[in-house]
């Protein structure tokens, strides 16, 4: 599979957020108006201005303490449910040379809501007039032969980025050397996280769920008419 | 740092304790996770469950302020299970030294206290001397009254059952960080301590790093790669500045401050020149005189003429006895006794230890100037909340500085490396670099002292010629840190001449006659005929491999990177540690790092090459100190508990608190212990989304987005008992003031036992002020710490104080 993917080390994530503030800056992005919720994570969630958030978790693992940090983004999935939900490669296309999935101004013309709820990894979101947003791999970056901006200014190597071939074989290589690690649907997308405990304690939404990919009903109608091999690729 | 932060990758094992290195020092864990991948077992003791804490591999959490205790049953660990390097600690430290009779330790007490004047007299500390006059020893360390035996008695009392109470750490966890780190006592491993604010803002801040030096030389861990006593500094040229006397105390490079009683340079070099009688003892400091006197060639240049003692008679003295630290400084401004206050780059108003104190003092000034990139709490104080502006008189003058960025010249980081950084944009609008406005200040004081005033002799004097067209040159003053050759020069046994007007190659060429200038003799090799050596960007490693790159920036001393590293060898120059080694004796010369000179190898304890020197040649009798025979409050660390603290009575001894702790008396400074109206532990901390007092971050909205209002941690049990809901706005309130503030209720804050009762603790950023965000709503944590000192540094205990916590 070519083009280009992520590697996210959850295991020497420290949460300094400076990704969450790197893509802000990169991408020209306001702040939101926020309040101390009785947490560190904030803002609250994605937005339409927040592409790149770090989500803390504080759970009890066999009786120990773990804070869990989850650098939450786009998946840029191989084959995307929104860019299917979208049937418009106007508004939603997939860049052919690193395999990022594209919004455009275009999204506006969309049921958004279908789009968002097509997404197993709850990630797109909406403008009040519509228009979606999220993650872009920094394209302008890559294009240019830069990294992208959240991977560039963390500390600790926990966002890795490169071409898919060399995301894997580092995931690989660090997932053997951590006891207990598990990359997280490594085979669908191009955001392939490292994990040591249930998924599902850093985030919802960390992993695609049991048939997520069949959540909307226009990308079931597209996958029957999808070559089998397609789809056993994915069982 | 002793060492750097590359080496903290080479480590075996780290320590981070009194700090939280992941939030507020965020890339020093990519050299963290670097060792971790090697294997390095990573230690977090903390009050809180930090991030820090959430990629440690042992969390062991303590009450604020009892980290001696916790240290202290380190020791005894040690000892008792024979860990340390026995060769290290015999022939590198002041282990083996015969402490003279009139020493004693009772009831919490050394030797020679005076109550009433709360101090020691520290004669009673000293070493039995030979005939000679060089210090007895016991190389094998059993005379009874050899350092090491005294040490063996002192932390006898410090057992896991006592320390365990006290800190409120699980016996199992104190066993487990015990056993964890002080595997690094084996020879070839190194084991680091990463320490910040949380260690040294105690009543026993310096005490607390001294504990963990002594671990440290126990286990053989100072001088090699991946060990080291390493205080990760907050702000990126506090190195510098303290290197260049920030502090009252020092001149720059850690010379002293003259005190009154040193009156003439002859008596002034005299005092603060420690004689030696020791042939092998390199004793450093001997060369005092030459330091000093090239300094003051470089403040006052021809003016310094040896018939006027080079000017030393110009230069302030400070009253033996008294301190004007930060904390009295603004005591003194309370009093209203100082009237005139330029607050540079700081913010006392937030940043202060019972920063309300300090607010209200401002009130009486005549003057303030603030220089700062923004304005802040400071600047505005007389609009702040509960001030009244019609009646302050106070002007206040606002000085806009560029901010670093928009001027050339050095930061010299937590790893003692000086590194040149060139000018990115022009400064903004009318805004302009702080040597600028030096400069400008520096005339103008000239021009108004030509025409009258007491005593111009020192401004008159000073030589001021660091502009180029007109404007501050941070060449010319890099320049004359490193210091010029005044008149041509022979060294006839080193074989060199120089001539007048070259710069100084090293401090080993300084004299004390005049014919050198040096502004700080530290840098004396930064700034060379060679070049600039702070601006090099040498990306080579050196011949170990550790990761020194000797050519990239410049390090002080003489760029050696890790200081001490002639404790990284056996007595033959063989490193301990075969892979990681420092330095490396060849049988000709030392190869690796700069070494701590270039003598040969000691060869033997009994018999030492006469050509050779002990290790540690800053000291006066070239041994590492275990004992310290030189701090205020003992030469042993001895567990105290705060100025303020929870328990009627020291676990330890009847002192409860630190016998000679720094305490003020106006009526802005109340203490409160065991008060049922402050039961709680109170700490302050920084948060990695906030710096300092946050007057650069808090306008910043992307960093205001994750961090934007001031909060309390707590735990779910303490929640429960104040019923206070996670998110809620609390009071929180002390002795000293009060302060409005978001719960956090967390699973990362504990109640402690301590002894047969339940502590609870809470945590506060002091990252906030009224000025910003435009709330006003969000202030800062130092309005309940209190104002008490350290005796050795007078540095504020904010870190451990009582408060509460209410529903508001």
């Amino acid at each position: 599979m070519p083009g280009k993917s992520f590697f996210v080390d959850t295991t020497v994530c420290t949460a300094c957020r400076g990704c969450q503030v790197a893509c802000k800056q990169w991408h020209g992005l306001p702040a939101e108006k926020t309040v101390n919720r009785g947490s560190y994570q904030n803002p609250a969630d994605l937005s339409f201005v927040t592409y790149k958030l770090v989500r803390f978790e504080e759970v009890v693992v066999k009786k120990k303490l773990k804070w869990l940090f989850f650098a939450d983004q786009c998946r840029h999935c191989l084959e995307p449910p929104c860019e299917m939900t979208a049937d418009d490669p106007t508004a939603i296309f997939r860049d052919s040379a690193t395999g990022a999935v594209l919004y455009t101004a275009n999204t506006k013309k969309l049921d958004a809501q279908a789009v968002i709820d097509s997404c197993p990894y709850n990630i797109p979101r909406a403008a009040k007039d519509g228009t979606l947003a999220k993650c872009d791999m920094c394209i302008d970056r890559v294009e240019n032969g830069l990294l992208p901006a959240c991977v560039k200014t963390c500390p600790t190597g926990a966002m890795n980025f490169g071409s898919r071939k060399e995301m894997l074989a580092l995931a690989k290589k660090r997932k053997a050397k951590v006891k207990g690690a598990k990359l997280l649907d490594a085979g669908d997308i191009r955001v392939i996280y490292m994990v040591t405990e249930d998924p599902k304690l850093y985030h919802k939404f960390a992993v695609a769920s049991i048939g997520a990919f069949d959540v909307s009903r226009a990308v079931a109608m597209k996958r029957m008419v999808r070559p089998l091999t397609d789809l056993t690729a994915r069982l | 740092m002793t060492n750097h932060w590359i080496d903290i990758g080479n480590s075996d094992c780290i320590l981070i304790s009194g700090s939280n290195a992941a939030e507020n020092h965020p890339i020093s864990f990519k050299y963290v996770v670097k060792a971790m991948r090697k294997g390095a077992k990573l230690i977090s003791v903390d009050p809180r469950f930090t991030r820090t804490s959430s990629k440690a591999d042992i969390f062991a959490p303590m009450r604020s302020g009892t980290d001696i205790a916790l240290l202290g049953g380190m020791i005894k660990y040690i000892l008792d299970n024979k860990l340390y390097n026995k060769k290290y600690v015999s022939a590198y430290t002041n282990a083996p030294f015969i402490v003279g009779k009139k020493f004693s330790f009772k009831n919490g007490l050394f030797s020679g206290y005076n109550r009433k004047a709360r101090k020691y007299d520290k004669s009673t500390w000293a070493f039995a001397m030979d005939k000679k006059g060089v210090p007895k020893m016991d190389r094998g360390l059993k005379d009874p009254r050899c350092v090491f035996q005294l040490l063996k008695k002192h932390y006898s009392r410090y057992n896991t059952k006592l320390v365990s109470q006290i800190t409120g750490t699980s016996e199992a966890d104190l066993k487990k960080v015990y056993k964890a780190y002080t595997a690094t006592g084996k020879t070839g491993k190194a084991g680091t301590i990463m320490y910040a604010m949380g260690w040294t803002q105690h009543t026993v801040g310096t005490q607390n790093i001294r504990t963990m030096a002594m671990i440290q030389l126990l286990l053989g861990n100072i001088g090699v790669a991946g060990g080291g006593v390493n205080a990760l500094r907050g702000e990126s040229n506090v190195q510098g500045s303290t290197d260049h006397c920030l502090l009252w105390h020092i001149w720059p490079g850690y010379l002293k401050t003259p005190r009154a009683s040193n009156v003439s340079l002859a008596a002034y070099n005299k005092k603060w020149t420690p004689k030696s009688k020791d042939p092998i003892s390199a004793n450093w400091w001997q060369n005092y005189p030459k330091y000093s006197v090239s300094m003051l060639k470089s403040f006052f240049g021809d003016n310094a003429t040896k018939a006027k003692a080079f000017g030393y008679n110009w230069l302030p003295k400070v009253d033996d006895g008294k301190a004007y630290s930060w904390l009295d400084l603004f005591d003194e401004m309370y009093k209203g006794t100082v009237k005139g206050f330029f607050a540079w780059g700081q913010n006392p108003a937030c940043s202060g230890a019972n920063a309300g104190k300090n607010r209200q003092a401002m009130k009486n000034l005549d003057w303030m100037v603030n220089v700062n990139i923004f304005d802040n709490e400071t600047g505005s104080f007389w609009h702040g909340p509960g001030m009244n502006p019609s009646t302050i008189k106070t002007e206040v003058f606002m000085l806009p500085c560029c901010v670093s960025f928009e001027k050339e010249g050095s930061v010299t980081n937590s790893g003692r490396w000086s590194q040149w950084r060139y000018q990115g944009p022009k400064p903004l609008g009318n805004t302009k670099a702080d040597g600028d406005i030096m400069m400008e200040l520096g005339f103008k004081l000239k021009e108004l002292y030509k025409k009258s005033g007491v005593f111009p002799e020192p401004i008159m004097n000073l030589k001021w010629d660091y502009m180029t067209n007109g404007m501050y040159d941070s060449h010319k003053v890099a320049k004359e840190i490193n210091g010029y050759f005044l008149k041509n020069v022979d060294f006839p046994k080193k074989k060199k001449s120089f001539k007048k007007g070259q710069l100084v190659p090293s401090f080993a060429y300084l004299k004390a006659d005049g014919s050198t200038s040096s502004g700080n003799w530290l840098y004396c090799n930064s700034y060379t005929e060679k070049g600039n050596m702070a601006a090099r960007r040498g990306q080579e490693d050196a011949v170990n491999k550790i990761g020194l790159y000797p050519k990239f920036s410049w390090c002080w001393p003489v760029n050696r990177r890790i200081i001490y590293n002639r404790a990284s060898v056996d007595l033959k120059g063989r490193p301990w540690d075969k892979k990681d080694w420092v330095v490396k004796w060849t049988g000709k010369k030392w190869i690796g790092d700069v070494p701590d000179g270039g003598w040969p190898p000691l060869g033997s304890l009994e018999k030492p090459n006469p050509k050779s020197k002990w290790a540690f040649i800053m000291r006066k009798h070239g041994h590492a100190q275990i004992f310290g025979p030189g701090r205020a409050d003992g030469p042993f660390p001895e567990h105290y508990e705060p100025l303020e603290c929870p328990i009627e009575k020291n676990f330890m001894s009847k002192e409860r608190m630190n016998p000679t702790a720094a305490v003020y008396a106006t009526d802005a400074d109340a203490y409160l212990t065991c008060d049922p109206r402050y039961p709680l532990v109170g700490t302050t901390y920084r948060v990695v989304e906030h710096w300092q007092t946050g007057a650069m971050t808090r306008p910043q909205p992307w960093l205001l987005e994750m961090q934007p209002q001031v909060f309390v941690e707590m735990s779910e049990k303490l929640a429960k008992l104040k019923g206070i809901k996670n998110g809620e706005r609390v009071l929180a309130t002390s002795a000293r003031g009060s302060l409005e503030c978001t719960a956090i209720v967390t699973k990362r804050f504990k109640p402690f036992k301590i002894g047969k009762n339940v502590v609870h603790q809470v945590g506060f950023p002091w990252c906030f002020g009224w000025r910003w965000p435009e709330t006003g709503k969000e202030e800062s944590a130092n309005l309940l710490t209190p104002a008490v000192g350290d005796p050795n540094t007078r540095i504020p205990e904010t870190k451990a104080f009582m408060c509460n916590v209410s529903k508001l």
